[in-house]
């Protein structure tokens, strides 16, 4: 256990105002080891990108941290104080967001934003970090670097800025790379070409990555193990093949179930998309017992009585259901 | 699928060019060539999907379907009828024409009306002034689209993503339009909203006799939504075709790449791509496939000159001659 890189155990995020608490992710535990990819997947609203906040302590209120254990290279991450989580950030543990244009400062030149790394966090001048700043952009594919560098976020295209970000969040050869929908935004053809950057670049450097996204197609290309959460809790965790292929929550093969898949019109037909019946429930009214429970159509009475416990799949991970496939 | 000769749509050679002001007070002038002498029709009951990337045109090409975008030169023709330049008929009745559903259905209704006002308005305008009549129509089109009547003395903030979208496609729908313009009608969904969404478009488009345009860069969804694809890329169609012919045979490197960065689970991890394992087809003798490069292209220039040139019934690809 201890050569993992990441453990996130029994994290617990609540939603507190005043005297209200609504319960946005319970229980939620995974592991990534070195130069794994995890993906974590799910809809809008469940959870996935609030518990990578929680990661890097950029939980605001009133979203609050209020149980479990997050372990970072052996260190615990909720004891350390502001000043340690900033020094961690960057450094060890990095991010990439959605939208680059929001996460990138519009009023300063990519090179310098690139070069505050340097400076920050491993103490080159500025003269040197502009330096490094050219070779970190020539490594994520920016073609003339020394051109670019000046530029400011508006004049460059979404792909582009992606790989600005990027080239921000590697900088300081990070141990943790996370990344939260970092191709939504963009192109198909670009999406393409930006996961196979962070691929190489992450594989080359050993990095860790933490991918985050509700595309299915992007999460089997990049990631080793997947954690699919469904309203506030991991219900189903397993390596990426055996989870696609042999789905064994129903959420899961639902999801996959109600996608087109390309080609298979071709091969069988038009037919009739499987439909995941009834809407993600809201934080404020989450069901009883298994909180799929209300559109699943396996389930039994025991599953609006309690909460599902993990049981072991064969091969390795687990699942989150009492009617489960295997 | 059509019956007489005249499709449903036609727009012909249509140019769409926006003035851009550059320099300080805006003393240079550029022509942004959003589209350009494009051509294509749509038959009655069929789904044709505009596939391409964001700043491709597809956009500008489905606001001038509608009438909301005045072409720079060429013409639409609805049932044979100009649509477009001086005769054109009045907003509306373009409107009853046309309709259009939109990408995030939050942003496209009033937030401070009922849905049953947001339904009512276009009724109204549209000469409906009995209020059984307008009540009845709206309760009906609830039904239609999967929603309870009783739900339309609601406000759009208290439905959930894909019932906005449903709300969405009956406010497109009250009118009886023949053509419905779908702009990326999935894509603002929940994954696991999707294929109700999905679903209730084609089950609609049987029922009701409807024509659609659909705007996407999903290729799954489209391949599986559509009866022909036109793929566009800077303003023009590169490649269309019926949906089994271009998306079983791609001629185009643009579709090719199009297709091949499309990222399925299940393709991904059995390896088994439908597209990319067969070479390159070579383009027929004397021609190149235009544009010769891709990601050079300069919207402001004049593009040279080349044809769409059908290699085989209902599939055709953008060819330029070899020099």
């Amino acid at each position: 256990m201890t050569d993992n890189l990441l453990e996130v155990r029994d994290l617990r995020l609540d939603i507190v105002s005043g005297k209200v608490s609504h319960n946005v992710v319970d229980n939620v535990s995974f592991s990534i080891g070195r130069g794994e990819a995890y993906g974590l997947v799910g809809e809008s609203g469940c959870g996935k990108s609030i518990t990578a906040l929680s990661i890097i302590g950029l939980l605001r209120k009133p979203l609050a941290v209020t149980g479990g254990a997050l372990n970072f290279n052996g260190r615990d991450l909720r004891g350390l104080s502001k000043r340690e989580l900033r020094r961690l950030r960057g450094e060890k543990i990095a991010m990439i967001f959605q939208e680059p244009m929001t996460a990138l400062n519009p009023l300063s030149p990519v090179g310098r934003q690139i070069a505050e790394m340097f400076v920050l966090h491993k103490g080159a001048t500025w003269k040197e970090a502009e330096k490094l700043a050219i070779e970190a952009l020539g490594n994520v594919q920016v073609p003339a670097p020394e051109e670019r560098v000046k530029a400011y976020p508006h004049q460059m295209s979404g792909g582009m800025r992606q790989r600005v970000m990027i080239a921000i969040a590697l900088a300081c050869n990070p141990d943790l790379l996370i990344a939260d929908e970092p191709t939504t935004a963009l192109d198909v053809t670009v999406q393409a070409e930006i996961l196979k950057l962070v691929k190489e670049l992450c594989a080359a450097r050993g990095t860790s990555v933490l991918m985050i996204s509700h595309d299915l197609g992007v999460i089997a290309n990049m990631c080793n193990r997947v954690g699919i959460m469904y309203a506030g809790r991991l219900v189903e965790e397993r390596p990426v093949a055996d989870l696609f292929l042999h789905p064994a929550h129903p959420y899961t093969d639902g999801l996959l179930k109600s996608l087109p898949h390309l080609g298979s019109r071709r091969l069988e037909g038009r037919k009739r998309l499987q439909e995941i019946e009834g809407t993600v429930p809201s934080i404020a009214s989450f069901p009883p017992g298994c909180r799929f429970q209300p559109r699943c159509h396996r389930a039994t009475s025991v599953c609006s009585a309690e909460i599902p416990p993990p049981s072991a799949l064969n091969h390795d991970g687990f699942v989150k259901c009492f009617n489960h496939e295997q | 699928m059509s019956n007489n000769n005249e499709p449903l749509v036609r727009v012909d050679s249509l140019s769409v060019h926006f003035p851009v002001r550059n320099g300080l007070f805006g003393r240079s002038k550029r022509t942004l060539r959003a589209v350009n002498e494009l051509s294509l029709t749509l038959n009655k009951g069929e789904c044709l999907s505009i596939v391409g990337e964001s700043g491709c045109g597809k956009s500008t090409l489905a606001l001038s379907i509608l009438g909301l975008q005045e072409p720079t030169s060429g013409e639409i023709f609805f049932e044979g009828r100009s649509i477009t330049g001086k005769t054109r008929p009045s907003r509306l009745e373009r409107a009853g024409m046309a309709q259009m559903v939109f990408q995030d259905p939050y942003a496209s209704l009033n937030p401070r009306q009922t849905i049953y006002t947001s339904l009512a308005a276009p009724l109204r305008l549209h000469g409906v002034s009995d209020r059984k009549e307008i009540a009845q129509r709206i309760e009906s089109m609830m039904q239609l689209v999967g929603l309870k009547p009783e739900q339309a003395k609601r406000f759009p903030h208290e439905f959930s993503g894909g019932q906005r979208q449903r709300i969405g496609i009956a406010r497109a729908l009250i009118l009886n339009p023949k053509v419905v313009v779908l702009d990326e009608p999935v894509s603002a969904l929940d994954v696991s909203i999707r294929a109700q969404i999905i679903n209730l478009l084609l089950e609609l488009k049987e029922r009701l006799d409807l024509s659609y345009i659909m705007i996407s860069h999903d290729l799954s969804v489209v391949e599986h939504m559509s009866d022909r694809v036109a793929v566009m890329y800077f303003g023009q169609i590169v490649e269309t075709g019926s949906w089994d012919r271009v998306f079983s045979d791609p001629q185009h490197p643009y579709t090719r790449r199009l297709i091949g960065a499309i990222l399925d689970p299940v393709t991904e991890l059995t390896g088994q791509s439908p597209v990319n394992t067969r070479a390159m087809p070579e383009p027929p003798a004397g021609y190149d496939y235009y544009p010769r490069e891709l990601g050079k292209h300069d919207v402001y220039s004049l593009p040279p000159a080349s044809h769409l040139v059908a290699l085989r019934e209902d599939h055709s690809v953008r060819l330029i001659a070899r020099n």
